[in-house]
């Protein structure tokens, strides 16, 4: 099954932590990615940039286009990041999830619709 | 030919029996809930056909399985949808055709992955407790809503979504791997307790209906212990609750009130009932690892085990929750500890105890109201009266409500 893999954290990121601090948590990171996709299990995925540099748009019923700063939730916790899955279940997905090593994010495990997939980009 | 009323009370027999094995091997090999239940309901009605004129198989519980399992592949092969899944279970197809023992390895097994996949921690604890009593209980809709005082409508959703997102977020029909067990097994367990508790203390309208949820809360733990022989959690949540059933009915007076444990009439308790449980502890006790289950399971058997109440083994008592309150350091816990060091050292210790609980405790109905008690007791009634009127507010039990009235109504004695 395909999965969504989305990754929030605090707002002000790693702003705790210090520039050694944050190279390590990076470096945990690059090397827990590398193996997941490695194994097949991650096929696809990005960091994004913070949720203050975010756009929102929003369609109002005629079609009309509001264009407003900042993120479409706004809260403590911004997504950060993002990986499309490819396991067998949705116990596999928690066990790899669980094993993120930010210790201080929000992860959430979002099924993809398969039955029709979206067309090939070029 | 066997008599049409024979074959109803067999029937009905064998489905109590057997039902949840049924549905658990069909919930396998289909991988759809919906039908499973609905291949159980047309065996049944098969049965009713044949049972009359061909007389009662050997094996009814095997019969049953046959039948269902032929329909089931009757229906991967008539359905597109499932024509890969029974490529895929193209090795099991002698497995489907051939009847299934009762007792068997491989059926113990699929109730257990039922279990666990019903009590899922990313189902909500509402669609779990659903999923459970409806699946594995055998329950209907409407049993389950009355049970729980919603809508009939309400628990139907809960159903409907639950069921959904185990096909669309691929939430597996297994047994957890070792190292997710006792988290899962946790899961499992707080299902079963919440529904026992929802059946054991009820009080008001529905009684009837909610009472039997604690025997089919009892029901479905003692299956569980079945399958897992070697799990103490399981046996002792069992004995914990057939402790409590024991002496369900000294609970209530005539009028519906509760009545405390401190007036009990002890003869109308079970005993031998609660000399069942104590040995299914001892035994759990001996596996080791003595979990939350089996400590509070210890301290209602102190109180099951006392010939009154002021013979009590106090000191075992708050020993056994000395060793709760590092497993579970609640509130709660904390409270019910202090009571009974309350009754080792007197009401004031008891008090001093529970005033920093206060804070925390605020809106728990029975924390007021032991505070009403042990103020009562030191002969401070008009804070006791107080106590017991903030509890009051906080409760909807009848029973419970019946009872704080009672006391505000007596006049201050000695």
């Amino acid at each position: 099954m395909k999965y969504m893999l989305i990754i929030a954290g605090a707002d002000d990121g790693w702003a705790h932590l210090s520039e050694a601090e944050q190279g390590a948590l990076y470096e945990k990171i690059r090397a827990w990615w590398g193996e997941h996709a490695a194994a097949g299990e991650i096929l696809d995925g990005h960091e994004l940039q913070p949720g203050s540099t975010a756009t929102t748009i929003r369609r109002s019923p005629s079609g009309e286009a509001t264009v407003t700063d900042g993120p479409f939730v706004e809260g403590k916790e911004m997504v950060a990041g993002y990986g499309i899955l490819d396991l067998p279940d949705l116990d596999a997905a928690i066990r790899l999830a669980s094993s993120w090593p930010g210790t201080m994010d929000t992860l959430e495990i979002r099924p993809i619709v398969e039955r029709e997939a979206m067309p090939e980009t070029a | 030919m066997t008599e049409r009323s024979a074959v109803d009370a067999s029937l009905e027999l064998v489905l109590r029996e057997e039902r949840t094995r049924l549905v658990a091997s069909l919930v396998r090999i289909l991988g759809d809930w919906d039908l499973a239940e609905e291949l159980v309901q047309e065996a049944a009605i098969a049965a009713l056909e044949h049972w009359p004129v061909d007389g009662l198989p050997r094996n009814l519980g095997a019969w049953l399985m046959t039948t269902a399992r032929r329909r089931a592949v009757d229906r991967l092969r008539r359905d597109a949808r499932y024509r890969q899944r029974l490529v895929q279970l193209g090795e099991e197809a002698d497995e489907m055709e051939r009847p299934i023992a009762t007792g068997g390895p491989l059926g113990a097994d699929d109730r257990l992955r039922l279990l666990f996949t019903c009590c899922h921690p990313a189902l909500s604890r509402e669609a779990q407790v659903a999923l459970t009593l409806r699946t594995v209980g055998g329950l209907e809709t409407s049993q389950v809503a009355r049970a729980f005082l919603v809508p009939e409508a309400t628990v139907a959703q809960r159903l409907v979504r639950a069921k959904r997102k185990i096909r669309d977020a691929g939430i597996p029909f297994r047994i957890p791997e070792s190292s997710e067990l006792p988290e899962r097994l946790e899961q499992v367990l707080a299902v079963l307790y919440l529904v026992f508790n929802e059946g054991y203390l009820a009080s008001d309208g529905a009684v009837s209906a909610r009472r039997e949820l604690a025997t089919d809360a009892e029901w479905l733990t003692s299956l569980l212990v079945r399958l897992m022989p070697d799990e103490p959690e399981p046996l002792a949540l069992l004995a914990l609750m057939r402790l409590h059933l024991a002496r369900i009915d000294a609970r209530f007076s005539d009028d519906g009130s509760l009545i405390l444990l401190t007036d009990q009439d002890r003869s109308r308790w079970d005993h031998d009932a609660i000399r069942g449980a104590a040995a299914s502890l001892d035994r759990a006790a001996r596996m080791g690892r003595p979990g939350p289950y089996l400590l509070q399971a210890a301290i209602v058997a102190v109180h099951a085990e006392a010939p009154s109440y002021g013979e009590t083994d106090w000191a075992e008592v708050v020993a056994l929750y000395d060793r709760l309150i590092r497993l579970q350091p609640t509130p709660v816990v904390a409270l019910n500890r202090a009571l009974a060091l309350g009754e080792l050292q007197g009401p004031a210790a008891a008090l001093a105890e529970i005033e920093p609980l206060a804070p925390r405790l605020d809106g728990y109905h029975l924390f007021h109201a032991a505070r009403g008690e042990l103020l009562r007791r030191l002969n401070r009634h008009d804070e006791a009266r107080e106590a017991d009127r903030r509890a009051l507010a906080l409760t909807d039990n009848p029973a419970e409500r019946r009872l704080l009235q009672a006391r505000l109504m007596e006049p201050n004695g000695p």
